[in-house]
Formats: structure tokens, C-alpha cells, sequence
């Protein structure tokens, strides 16, 4: 099931409402649906959080299983490592141009905190993640999130959305995907978003420093079995502000990191954490193209590389933020906007929950 | 004893072009022409320095090997042959300069770099910004901050870090093994391209003060110089176990090379023999390096990174890996190519290991105990070209060192007679008429060149990788491919063999 490397073409989108407003996944399959050109088919995938308001305090794991082995090995990992709260196939519906899927199966799965040790949980569920892509053949988490979910697999991606029934769930934060893979067989798990917890990452580029980003995450344990460029911007994000508890500002500027010439110009006090932040994560430097949009519980970041070698375009309508490859993919669904721009190269675009917003 | 060696080279003297201006005469260091009525070679004392035929006005001079046919033999070749006749005569042990000049496998020209196509461009340096710059010292695991929203500072002390603006620096020769000449030539162009120059262990002459920025001082065993104001006076402090050249044995500059301002310089008698013992006398044991580094580090007050050199031995991942713990900022891997003033043949040519396989033992085996961010990697042993220092890079190394390459660059023909204190180029030399042959500031510019037409080189590399900043070449050995290599070596490089994709 695990295939090669993954250079990608590809559109990416993604809308928040910032309030907290909860929105069907209508919209954001027309978004990438207007994108359709820059995808073949070979996948296409949506990230969604706040669509388990009622088990918002577990993590839900979305699974991909090849086979019923695989899904009974992992439920056995399962049984022994979480509590299962409940479990059930992801509704899908028959669709065209969507073809042989795993089996889709989700569980809500609390973690017992006798077994916790001296780690904390998120430290242990992400540990989970990684021994079940590395060790359990045929089974492969697609999202492993609290209050989240990771919709994926091979086809256009307006295919997959609708495959996926996304219009029967309702998100404050939708990202998406569509992959123009140039050189691998179409494979479930090869499609955006690549998740990690509540991370999930949409990508459009090919990240060149790819070699030594995973060489880094390896030296703090993180098991890079996908082989996609793009799985390690979520484990770096994940490294970066969850483990080392980097302010999410500076954790994007250690990823796309301001050039030398720029900081050789800086007031010294943001000289001097800006050189700090290349000297000590030049590791966790992307370079490449990219245009990325981040998503977690309290927010979006999108992001371009440095050298803004991938589109990117944003807008604001009222609480709404929308990041998109193409800006007709944001006229497509909010023709009306207040604000709209393309963000510098290296300059992340934030989308945040208001405070009072739970 | 009457010599029965044959000549290794032959002078070839065209008469008819000579116009007898005695040029060569004057700048054969080696005695090897003579004067008499007409230009005269003394075939035997030639070693194809080419200072003869490079400085001669009319280009009548070529030098050859001396066609002198031995009887063809697969295992007794005629350098083996001529080896043992120089003992039968000598009863010594062969000496010699350099590095390892045998037809070992250079790994570098088995490894091929990748270039973007299509999926991600390739950039290109004319019109980016491609950026070399590269800190040398330990980095923490982690950063942490304080404070909130605007008002975030940084939490985290970095230990002392020197500042590369490209990632090649100058290897440690010293004062004594090479002229003041060369010395401040590689002082000045250091200087000048943001790099560094290393005073190797004969200390720190007073005409260097003004370059101590760029300077690493060194700190062997036989410790010439080192007092705390030389160890203060620098951008790095090194301390030397090992040579690549030599590994396991120590140096010896002979007493006649000891002048004046070398015994000012070293500390030590003029015309005595300085000697560098094999081990440091105060170094037995790991625990006894800990002591010395944190010696050094409370001498400089925590300001100056501590480096330790090795030379690339069987065992090298586990000892660099005890140098990291042993509180070193930098590691310095020599591989067995390295140069040398004056080492034992035996020993050049046949003791420690390339230094593609311990860097990249080295750099697999820091990772995998999580500490490479402990301590930086400088590699050398034989870095001969940019493409060299790229694949050094990206097999994990932080910066390249070059000895021999610099040498070159100011004069240097490698023709291995650093040890006979004649070099006719003014470099591996004391005496005062040979060394003022070498300009300081016409060599610094040759070095400036050098280093600038590398980094350019590297630059080109970076953008047809699609990267702009070398960290994003650092340790990436997806971008290598191995070309004629065993699965085994593959392995040890940690690269695939070419036709492999991702």
C-alpha cells in the first residue's frame, strides 16, 4: 500500500469562519472544483474541523484499511492502547471516478491515563499514529485529530467530497486538495491533507529540502513512512509548536525562514531570534516551492516559500478568511468580498478563532 | 653511500631557445640546474616543482619522467623496487609530504547531485538570493521564548558561534610546516571572505594580531605557543588529537627550521627539534579531553567554541560521538588523503580510512543518539573542488576544510617535498630567500578567488537543486546518488545507487 515519492502539481483551498460558524461542505467543493485543471485525478481530499461537536473531546481516528487483516490487527492495537468510545464505517456513497477504496472506518478513542507513563497524551496518540503507518501492513491513519477529520483518497477531488457525503457535515474550517501527482500510482493514503493529530497540511508544491527535513524529524522519533514531501510540514509543525512549544509566528519563520540579507537589517532583539531561529532549525527550513494551508483547532496559516514559487491568493468577507491557489476558486464561492490580496512570499496569512469562540 | 637511485625526472633544456639568463638557475631550489657554459640539469635532484619552466623567460625548459623502463612487474613496481633501494641506502623510514597519493577509491567521484525538472524549479542564483551562510558551534535542541504577542524574547542562550560566510575554511598548517608568507596570505583572504584560517600548532606570529577574528588557534600536544592570551586571541579554539595524514603519530619540525621568530612564535629554543608527542601527554582517556576542553572554555571565559580534530579512523563514529559528550562545539574529521609537511610514507599511504565513510558515520551515528545539533562537522582530507565540498554537505558535514587546495592555489605543485624545507615556491619553506619569493597579499587574492569561484560553483549546485540556502543541503543525501558503488559502501554513505528515484 506505502508507494513512492510524490512530486505534485496540484490546487489547493481553504475557508474559516473565525466566529466559529459552522459551514456545510458544499462550498468547498465547488472552490477546488474550479480548480479542476490543475489536478488529474490521481487525488483529491478535504480537511474539516468542528464536525464532531458531540465527541469533541476524543480523538478521532479516520482509518484506511487495504484489507479486513489489517483493520482487525489495528482494532486489536486499539483495544489495548484506548479506550473506544464508538466506531463505524465513514459514510460514503457510490460516485464515478471513484474507484477501489479501502476500507473507511473511524473511531472515537479516549487515551486511559493509566497507560500514560510520564508522556503526555498528545505525545502518546501521536506515538500510536506512527507505530500503525510504520508497523501495521495495509493500515494507514488518515487523521487522528480531536474534533477533526481527514477526507481522502484517489480521484478528482470534487469526486471525492462527494463520495465522502461532506455536505452532511458542518465545519468552521475547511481545507482542500487536489493532487497532480507526476510520477506515482494513485494510493489512498498519498492524498492531501496529510494530518497529524489536530495538524493537517494541504500542499501545491514539492518541497526540495525534503532529504534532510525528514533526516531531522527521524533524530526526534517521528517514523517518515509515507514518503511524501508533504507529511513532514504537518510532523514539523507538530514538532515545532506542540513539542517545543515555539509561538506559532516564530514556529513560521523557522519553516520559511527570513533570508539573511533581510535579518542582517533587523533591530537587534529581532535580529537576534530570527538568527537563533535559522541556527538552530536550519534543519526544518522548506525549501521548494510551496503553497501550504495549515490547519488545526484554533485556526488556519497558509504559507508560501520564500520565494513565493507556487500562486497563492487570499480574501476577507466579514469573519470569513479564504486562501486558494486561484482567486476565481474564492470568487467561485464568495464573489462579493471585502478584501482580497496575494500574500508576500515567506508571509503567512493567520486565520484565527475569536477568543470567546469555544 | 653512493646513491644507485634513478632520476625520477627528467629537465629537457632546449639550447637553442635558451638566451642563458640564469633564471632557472637562481630558482631551483633543489639544486637540480647548474651553470656551466650553458644551463646544465642535474636530473637526480629534480622533483618537478615546475619553478623552472613555469619562471623561464623563453619556455625552453620541459621536465618529464624519466622513461627508464624497469622490467615489467604487476607486484614489484618500480616505486616499490626504488623504496627498498632508498632503505638499503638509508636505513631509515621514508619520509615524505602531502597527502595520499595512492589509487584508493575517491568515493566523491562516485557520488552524482540531483537537479530539478519540472515538478519544482530550479532557481536561478543570478536573480535569487542564494544564501551560504553557515554557523559553526553547538545549537540546542530547542529554542523557547517569553513573553506574548509583540513583546517575545528569547529565552534560550545560544553558546558561542562563528560566523561562515561560505563553507569552506582554511585547514591548520603551521608556522613552521609553512611560511609566515603563506600564513598571513591565508590570514588576510579569511579574513576578507568571511572564513577562516587555522595557525595549525606552532602558534600565532605577532603579525596576525589584527586577523584574530578569523583565526582557529590550535592546541596539539606539544602545545607551541599556547598561553591564554593566544587562546582569547581567536574565533575558535581546536584542539588537535589527530591528522589524517598521520593518524596516531606526532610531528617533528626539525631544529634547523627553527628560527628566531619560529622560536618567539612556538616558544621554544632556537634550533631545537620542536616535537609533538603521538598522544597528549594529559590525554589518556575521554574523561581527560572533557578536562581539557572545559580548561580551554573557562580559560576563554565560554566565549569561543571548543573544536577537537580527528584524524578518520576504523572506529571514527564512536569517538566523535564521545568528543560531542565530551562538551566539543565543532568536530573536525580528517580523512586519510589529508596533507601533511612531513609524515612516514608507511604511515601516509596506509593508516585510517576515506572521509566520505566517516562523515558519513559520523553523521549517521550523531543522529541516531539525537545529538548532532550538539556539535558542528567540519570534514576535510582531500576536498580538491566545489563539487567536493557539495557532497561533503550534503552528506552531513556543516563545512569543508581544505589544506592542500589552498597550497595549490598560492603556488603549491604537490610534488611532495614539503619535508626538505626547500620548497621553491616560498610555501613549505623558512628560508628567508625562498619565502619572500611568496607575495602575502598577491597570494591572498589568489586565495579570494578561489573561494569566490567556489562559492559561485556551490551557488549554481543549490539552485539547479531548487534550494536557496545550503542548510537546505545540509545532511540531504536524497539529493546524492551512488554511480559503481557496492550495496555495502551505498549503505555506510546512507545514499541510493542512480536509476533509483524517491
Amino acid at each position: 500500500m506505502k508507494c513512492d515519492g510524490i512530486p505534485s502539481g496540484c490546487a489547493i483551498s481553504g475557508m474559516m469562519s473565525e466566529e466559529g460558524k459552522r459551514i456545510d461542505g458544499s462550498a468547498i467543493i465547488r472552490s477546488i472544483a474550479c480548480m479542476h485543471d490543475r489536478s488529474n485525478g490521481l487525488g483529491g481530499g478535504f480537511a474539516a474541523y468542528g464536525i464532531y461537536p458531540r465527541r469533541r473531546d476524543m480523538y478521532a481516528f479516520h482509518m484506511m484499511y487495504d484489507n479486513a487483516q489489517a483493520k482487525e490487527n489495528t482494532e486489536e492495537f486499539f483495544y489495548k492502547y484506548f479506550n473506544i468510545d464508538k466506531d463505524e464505517a465513514i459514510p460514503t456513497r457510490k460516485q464515478k471516478g471513484v474507484a477501489n477504496p479501502p476500507i473507511l472506518w473511524r473511531y472515537f478513542l479516549e487515551v486511559p491515563v493509566n497507560k500514560l507513563e510520564s508522556r503526555s497524551e498528545r505525545d502518546y496518540v501521536s506515538n500510536a499514529v506512527m507505530k500503525i503507518n510504520s508497523d501495521i501492513e495495509g493500515s494507514y491513519v488518515a487523521s487522528s485529530g480531536k474534533n477533526m477529520g481527514a477526507f481522502k483518497g484517489v480521484g478528482y477531488p470534487e469526486d471525492i467530497g462527494e463520495f465522502y457525503k461532506l455536505e452532511e457535515y458542518s465545519a468552521y474550517i475547511w481545507t482542500s486538495h487536489g493532487r497532480f501527482p507526476t510520477n506515482t500510482p494513485g494510493w489512498w493514503g498519498g492524498a492531501h491533507p496529510f494530518t497529524l493529530l489536530d495538524w493537517s497540511v494541504v500542499h501545491n508544491g514539492e518541497i526540495s529540502s525534503y532529504g534532510i527535513n525528514k533526516r531531522y524529524l527521524e533524530m526526534f522519533g517521528y517514523k517518515l513512512e509515507l514518503r511524501t514531501d508533504t507529511e513532514v510540514i504537518a510532523y514539523l509543525f507538530d514538532l515545532l509548536v506542540r513539542s517545543h512549544k515555539l509561538p506559532v509566528e516564530k514556529a513560521v519563520q523557522a519553516l520559511a525562514a527570513t533570508f539573511w540579507k533581510d535579518i542582517d537589517r533587523m533591530e537587534p532583539q529581532q535580529k537576534k531570534i530570527a538568527t537563533a531561529l535559522r541556527q538552530v532549525y536550519g534543519s526544518a527550513l522548506l525549501n521548494g516551492p510551496f503553497s501550504i494551508i495549515i490547519g488545526h483547532n484554533r485556526g488556519v496559516i497558509g504559507l508560501n516559500d520564500r520565494i513565493k514559487l507556487r500562486p497563492m491568493t487570499a480574501a476577507r468577507k466579514d469573519d470569513m478568511l479564504y486562501m486558494a491557489s486561484e482567486e476565481s476558486a474564492i470568487r467561485e464561492i464568495a464573489p462579493d468580498l471585502d478584501e482580497v490580496w496575494s500574500p508576500r512570499a515567506g508571509t503567512p496569512v493567520f486565520g484565527t478563532l475569536r477568543p470567546e469562540v469555544e | 653511500m653512493e646513491s644507485q637511485l634513478p632520476a625520477e625526472f627528467i629537465v629537457n633544456v632546449d639550447h637553442d631557445r635558451c638566451r642563458k639568463c640564469k633564471r632557472c638557475v637562481t630558482n631551483c631550489s633543489f639544486s637540480a640546474i647548474e651553470f656551466r657554459d650553458k644551463v646544465l640539469p642535474n636530473h637526480k635532484q629534480c622533483v618537478a616543482c615546475h619553478r623552472c619552466s613555469t619562471l623561464c623567460p623563453e619556455s625552453a625548459i620541459t621536465i618529464t619522467e624519466n622513461p627508464l623502463q624497469f622490467k615489467d612487474g604487476y607486484n614489484w613496481t618500480p616505486e616499490i623496487r626504488k623504496n627498498i633501494m632508498k632503505q638499503a641506502e638509508s636505513g631509515g623510514i621514508i619520509l615524505t609530504g602531502m597527502g595520499n597519493p595512492k589509487p584508493y577509491p575517491i568515493y566523491w567521484d562516485h557520488m552524482l547531485i540531483d537537479a530539478c525538472q519540472v515538478t519544482n524549479p530550479s532557481i536561478d542564483p543570478l536573480r535569487e538570493p542564494m544564501e551560504l551562510r553557515t554557523y559553526l558551534g553547538a545549537k540546542p535542541d530547542m529554542l523557547e521564548f517569553e513573553g506574548e504577542g509583540s513583546n517575545i524574547n528569547l529565552k534560550t542562550e545560544l553558546s558561542p558561534q562563528v560566523k561562515l560566510d561560505i563553507p569552506v575554511v582554511f585547514a591548520a598548517m603551521s608556522y613552521g610546516a609553512i611560511s609566515l608568507n603563506a600564513h598571513k596570505a591565508l590570514a588576510i583572504a579569511a579574513k576578507r571572505m568571511g572564513t577562516l584560517m587555522n595557525t595549525g600548532e606552532g602558534g600565532l606570529h605577532k603579525d596576525l594580531a589584527g586577523y584574530t577574528d578569523s583565526i582557529v588557534v590550535q592546541v596539539a600536544s606539544g602545545r607551541f605557543g599556547v598561553t591564554s592570551k593566544y587562546l582569547n586571541n581567536s574565533a575558535m579554539v581546536e584542539i588537535k588529537i589527530g591528522q589524517g595524514a598521520k593518524p596516531g603519530i606526532g610531528g617533528h619540525l626539525p631544529g634547523e627550521k627553527v628560527d628566531e621568530d619560529i622560536s618567539r612564535t612556538r616558544m621554544i629554543p632556537v634550533g631545537t627539534d620542536a616535537l609533538s608527542p603521538a598522544p597528549h601527554h594529559d590525554i589518556y582517556s575521554i574523561e581527560d579531553l572533557s578536562q581539557l576542553i572545559y580548561a580551554i572554555k573557562e580559560t576563554t571565559d565560554y566565549k569561543k567554541p571548543v573544536s577537537v580534530k580527528i584524524a578518520a579512523v576504523h572506529n571514527v563514529a564512536a569517538i566523535a560521538s564521545g568528543i560531542v559528550r565530551a562538551g566539543a562545539d565543532v568536530v573536525m574529521i580528517d580523512g586519510f588523503r589529508g596533507g601533511t609537511g612531513a609524515a612516514p610514507m608507511i604511515i601516509r599511504d596506509h593508516v585510517g580510512i576515506p572521509i566520505e565513510l566517516a562523515l558519513a558515520a559520523v553523521d549517521d551515528r550523531l543522529r541516531e543518539e539525537g545529538i548532532r545539533n550538539r556539535a558542528s562537522i567540519l570534514v576535510g582530507g582531500s576536498i580538491r573542488q566545489s563539487a567536493d565540498v557539495v557532497k561533503a554537505i550534503a552528506l552531513g558535514a556543516d563545512a569543508c576544510v581544505i589544506g592542500t587546495a589552498s597550497l595549490i592555489a598560492i603556488g603549491c605543485r604537490v610534488c611532495q617535498k614539503c619535508y626538505t624545507g626547500n620548497c621553491a615556491w616560498g610555501i613549505a619553506t623558512q628560508k628567508s630567500e625562498l619565502v619572500r619569493r611568496l607575495n602575502a597579499e598577491y597570494a591572498a587574492d589568489r586565495l579570494c578567488n578561489l573561494l569566490t569561484a567556489w562559492g559561485h560553483e556551490i551557488k549554481e549546485v543549490l539552485g539547479s537543486l531548487g534550494i536557496n540556502s545550503i542548510e537546505s543541503l545540509r545532511g540531504s543525501r536524497e539529493r546524492l546518488r551512488g554511480v559503481g558503488l557496492s550495496q555495502e559502501t551505498l549503505d555506510i554513505l546512507g545514499i541510493k545507487h542512480a536509476g533509483i528515484g524517491q
